[in-house]
């Protein structure tokens, strides 16, 4: 029976990785994500886990025992953030060339300069077009549920792409909250074992990782960029069944009032709690206002952005990530391009806020909500605004 | 281009499942020069069986070092370390 506890999220995640039964962690501690290995290396020491826990000296090292692993088909998890991920960046690429199902927590943290440990989305968004598969978590629930998913997720036929599971560090990884934590049992009935349908085998040997030559390199891109793109409909698959199985639904874009809203604010991450807050507060004012949570960034859910979002007089995106001297906050730009053949479409106006920690308050919210509306009004929408920076 | 894969044919992920099918590759069109050979100056010594990188040197009937043309790329090491002025090296398209 599942059973709810108060617990740190980070540990929540460990917890659900124990009971994916993983084979195989390599894995380098960095803040935010520390928690979730420190507690995955006691769960191994301890015999909780029956899983090769591999020390390694960087994250480059940890990402290539993760793609060792996977390729001997072994179910593999590992967890970074930031400078972490920045050192594995190379590796991610070949983790998904490669078409492994590793399974990655990112604590999400801003990367330096200025040198800083505290969360924002500047380290996803740096590898977004790594050619993995991208989620983002909203509460300490969804972390859990979410590790579990991955693995089915990644590790389907139809998939057989590595999967990144993002939590905003600290905001996130640290708190404490109530959690249902599924019993073995229940995790069984929806997570089959592991069995892999390319492994590294010397009774039936194959090649992995070889040299390509120009005339086939752009046939393999294809291949793997259809197949991320494919996910798409496992990755909804695998939320139905978990709502029938648990009662808990997952959705590429999670709304919040906005079936008859005119305004709109999008998001990623746990601030969207924070955001659920000022759609309250503007609805009391008499704003149509409403919010949508996203999901799943990679494969890019266009079709979803243009329904739940086609409706709408105007959309703030709020990025917890710069694109330096860039068009806009990268969700923003996206959204951008994703509405630019619709017939019809909102004013998209780009707040890039809470960077390396800083806390938007509902107010904050409000605020950007509002100033959007009003730039709707005067026909006058800035590329992006970065919000709450002392002039 | 019109017999190579496409890419819903293409090996799942550019696995190769056929062990050393490499040598099916023949490299040897990549040389632009040429090695050739004077066996009446060779003494056996194998130097140059020995420094090439590509183990395009084999031994022919006769006891005496070939080249194997489908795999040589023409780098001219053979040439350079013959100790007896064996091997020079000559533009392919001489």
């Amino acid at each position: 029976m599942a059973k709810r506890v108060g617990i740190e999220v980070s540990i929540a995640c460990s917890e659900a990785v124990t009971l994916a039964d993983v084979d195989a962690i390599a894995a380098y501690p960095i803040t935010p994500q520390t928690h979730i290995v420190e507690h995955l290396s006691e769960q191994v020491a301890e015999g909780h886990l029956d899983a090769e826990y591999i020390k390694v000296e960087s994250e480059h090292s940890a990402m290539s025992c993760c793609i060792g692993s996977a390729a001997a088909g072994a179910r593999t998890f590992t967890a970074t953030s930031s400078q972490g991920l920045a050192l594995m960046s190379e590796m991610l690429y070949i983790a998904s060339g490669l078409r492994l199902p590793i399974v990655m927590a990112l604590a999400t943290r801003t990367l330096s300069a200025p040198l800083t440990i505290w969360g924002d989305q500047s380290d996803i968004m740096s590898v977004r077009d790594c050619g993995w598969i991208v989620i983002f978590a909203e509460t300490g629930q969804e972390v859990f549920d979410m590790t579990i998913q991955s693995f089915r997720i990644a590790e389907d036929e139809r998939v057989l792409l590595p999967l990144m599971l993002c939590m905003d560090g600290f905001h996130l990884s640290h708190v404490i909250e109530p959690i249902e934590i599924l019993d073995q049992e229940e995790v069984n009935s929806f997570l089959p074992p592991y069995d892999a349908k390319y492994r590294l085998d010397p009774h039936n040997v194959h090649s992995v990782g070889c040299f390509t030559m120009p005339e086939y390199f752009m046939e393999i891109k294809k291949q793997q960029d259809e197949a991320l793109k494919d996910s798409y409909h496992v990755i909804r698959e695998v939320w139905e069944g978990w709502e029938k199985g648990f009662g808990r639904s997952y959705k590429p874009i999670h709304l919040y009032r906005a079936e008859d809203a005119e305004l709109i604010v999008l998001i990623a991450g746990a601030f969207a709690g924070t955001a659920r807050l000022a759609v309250d507060r503007l609805r009391e004012k008499g704003v149509r206002a409403g919010l949508a949570s996203l999901k799943l960034w990679r494969p890019f859910p266009r079709e979803d952005f243009l329904r739940d979002l086609g409706g709408a007089k105007v959309v703030t995106v709020v990025d917890r990530a710069l694109s330096t001297g860039g068009a806009g906050g990268p969700i923003a730009n996206e959204l951008r391009a994703a509405f630019y053949h619709a017939g019809k479409r909102p004013d998209i106006v780009s707040f890039v806020a809470g960077l390396s920690g800083r806390d938007i308050m509902a107010e904050g919210f409000v605020e950007m909500m509002e100033r959007s509306l009003d730039y709707s009004e005067k026909g006058e929408i800035p590329y992006y605004e970065m919000y709450g920076v002392r002039e | 281009m019109a017999d190579l894969p496409t890419w819903k044919t293409i090996n799942h992920a550019c696995l190769v499942f056929q062990p050393g099918n490499t040598v099916e590759y023949l490299t040897g069109d990549w040389r632009s020069m040429r090695p050739e050979r004077n066996d009446e100056k060779c003494v056996k010594c194998g130097e140059c069986w020995m420094y090439c990188p590509d183990a395009a040197i084999y031994i022919d009937g006769r006891g005496y070092y070939a080249v194997d043309y489908d795999y040589c790329k023409g780098c001219g090491i053979c040439a350079r370390e013959c100790p007896h002025g064996v091997i020079v090296m000559v533009e392919e398209c001489e």
